[in-house]
């Protein structure tokens, strides 16, 4: 299905390639339509014949091969960042689910926290860790680009968590009531197993936004090494070389679904033993 | 001997000091021997449902004591003095029949194999011992709720609390787990408190009903029931059974209310508060 529907957005890119203005079109006076000359909408044949040319001139390696460097670059800080905001989010979502109070005067801040511009934060973050010396503790320049993933996957996972933490059905807590079971008891015995199918879908947004999240930090603090950064280089040589851009853009959509991809499986052997019919 | 249950002028007024308040229970007495089976009949609202989660400490009566075992109880709840049963099996989807049993016992700290060894013997003792490993959407409604009840016996409860346990099951299953839990409380010599909504039931099962009225709820009346021990399809059939079916449906008409036992058995309902 996923092929198939790759099939077709590859189609109907080529048919307006085909049937679009060549320099773009107005439309009731706006210029809206996208200019459909191979410099600004390569063939999707080009974009797949360019991974296995050379990355410049001179230089033998297949850009495919750099290209997936920097992905696995990327995707390392990814999965740093993915699991730093997770830990953070659950954190959150626990303190969160335990004190009304704390819900009442934070929630608010972790939304206001989303709304902050990602590119203004990443050279701060990063000025700040470069401050940072504990003991023998070097605040390398990668962890920033780690964190500030962390930062956009945090968000979801608290409020999914949070959402499941406290959707518990009354009378199971009941039940570890009737048990005279602790607060802790109930909250590994009974809530999280029980928040579970709500927390998959804040994961996955978690998942993909760490990645996001990273390539925006390598863009804006010229963190070398990850697919971020190739994307900026090969941005500037858009105007002799169309199709290279892609090359990259299509490493960082398929780190995504890959990210996205482990959130899964994890789903998968979580709820394996859980009905099917459960809601996700 | 001490009283397994007993209950001294308890109140309990939900909402207190709001204009929502209600009281769902005034001024309730009630003692009840080691070795009873009790059940607490009458329509919505009479506050059986509550009767029993002060009995299990899940709510603070407003007024009165419960003491459960001779002790407070809240001491009992901490000790696991009960088990307890509600209309839904509530098991966790997530947790094998066996793990689910478990769960109590895990909270008191006992081992692994201690553990497993005393959910296959109460899973034997329900007669699901073939079952430990299901998943509990696997198993029919009646046997989960033989899980649940399973789960209730694990940690050798002198008591048993019994919210509707059956009022969800079709007819013949009801019939089949009462026979079961007959049978389970002569084996187990266990002391039972069970609500329901069901006349047959009641005087089916118990030694004594317990007849309560609604607004505010208080116990009516109490019908002794005394079928003997060995009880069976004759049993439902005997003039004896139908004499206190009447009788009990008698109490429960003199509430005043507009027959309120019709509608009620008709059937699941949810649970009153």
């Amino acid at each position: 299905m996923f092929v198939l529907s790759l099939l077709l957005i590859a189609l109907v890119w080529e048919l307006y390639k085909a049937v679009g203005p060549q320099d773009g079109g107005t439309l009731f006076g706006w210029t809206i339509l996208p200019r459909a000359n191979d410099q600004a909408m390569p063939h999707v044949w080009d974009m797949l014949a360019r991974y296995v040319e050379p990355e410049r001139r001179g230089f033998d390696t297949p850009i495919f091969v750099v290209v997936l460097q920097g992905a696995w670059f990327t995707f390392r800080l990814s999965v740093v960042g993915f699991a730093m905001g997770t830990l953070v989010g659950l954190g959150l979502a626990i303190l969160m689910a335990r004190f009304k109070v704390v819900e009442r005067g934070l929630l608010p801040y972790l939304v206001i926290s989303q709304t902050v511009p990602l590119i203004a934060l990443a050279p701060l973050v990063v000025s700040w860790g470069g401050k940072l010396h504990i003991g023998a503790f070097e605040w390398p320049r990668w962890l920033s680009a780690a964190v500030l993933g962390a930062f956009l996957a945090f968000f979801p996972v608290a409020v999914a968590t949070l959402r499941g933490l406290t959707s518990t059905p009354p009378a199971s807590l009941e039940l570890m009531d009737s048990y005279a079971a602790s607060w802790r008891q109930t909250l590994f015995k009974l809530r999280f197993p029980a928040a579970v199918p709500h927390m998959i879908p804040g994961l996955r947004l978690a998942a993909t936004a760490s990645v996001i999240g990273v390539v925006v930090a390598e863009l804006s603090t010229g963190l070398a090494g990850g697919v971020g950064r190739l994307i900026i280089e090969y941005a500037r040589e858009a105007t002799a070389d169309p199709a290279k851009v892609y090359t990259a853009v299509f490493a960082a959509a398929l780190l995504g679904l890959v990210m996205t991809g482990m959130v899964v499986l994890f789903d998968l052997v979580l709820m394996r033993n859980r009905p099917r019919e459960t809601p996700a | 001997m001490t009283a397994a249950v007993e209950v001294r002028g308890v109140s309990k007024t939900f909402n207190v000091g709001r204009s929502d308040a209600v009281d769902a229970l005034v001024d309730v007495d009630l003692s009840i021997e080691p070795g009873e089976f009790v059940s607490l009949i009458g329509p919505s609202g009479c506050g059986k449902s509550t009767a029993l989660r002060l009995i299990a400490n899940l709510l603070e009566p407003t007024a009165g004591e419960v003491l459960v075992n001779g002790k407070p109880a809240r001491q009992a709840r901490l000790d696991q003095d009960y088990g307890m049963a509600f209309q839904q099996a509530g098991l966790f989807d997530w947790r094998s029949v066996a793990q689910n049993i478990e769960l109590p016992l895990e909270l008191k700290g006992w081992d692994k194999a201690r553990r497993r060894a005393r959910a296959l013997e109460v899973l034997d003792l329900v007669n699901l011992p073939e079952f430990a490993n299901h998943l509990p959407w696997q198993l029919s409604g009646g046997m989960q709720q033989r899980v649940a009840i399973a789960r209730a016996l694990a940690v050798h409860p002198p008591l048993l609390l019994m919210d509707e346990p059956f009022g969800a099951l079709d007819e013949m299953t009801r019939e089949r787990m009462q026979d079961e839990l007959l049978r389970i409380c002569g084996e187990t010599s266990t002391t039972v408190v069970f609500v329901t909504h069901s006349i047959p039931e009641a005087v089916y099962l118990s030694s004594r009903v317990v007849v309560m009225s609604p607004r505010p709820g208080r116990i009516r009346s109490t019908v002794d029931v005394h079928l003997g021990s060995r009880r069976g399809i004759d049993t439902r059939e005997a003039t004896a059974f139908f004499e206190k079916v009447t009788e009990v449906r008698e109490a429960l008409r003199g509430i005043g209310a507009a027959d309120p036992v019709g509608a009620e058995e008709v059937g699941v309902e949810v649970v009153d508060r």
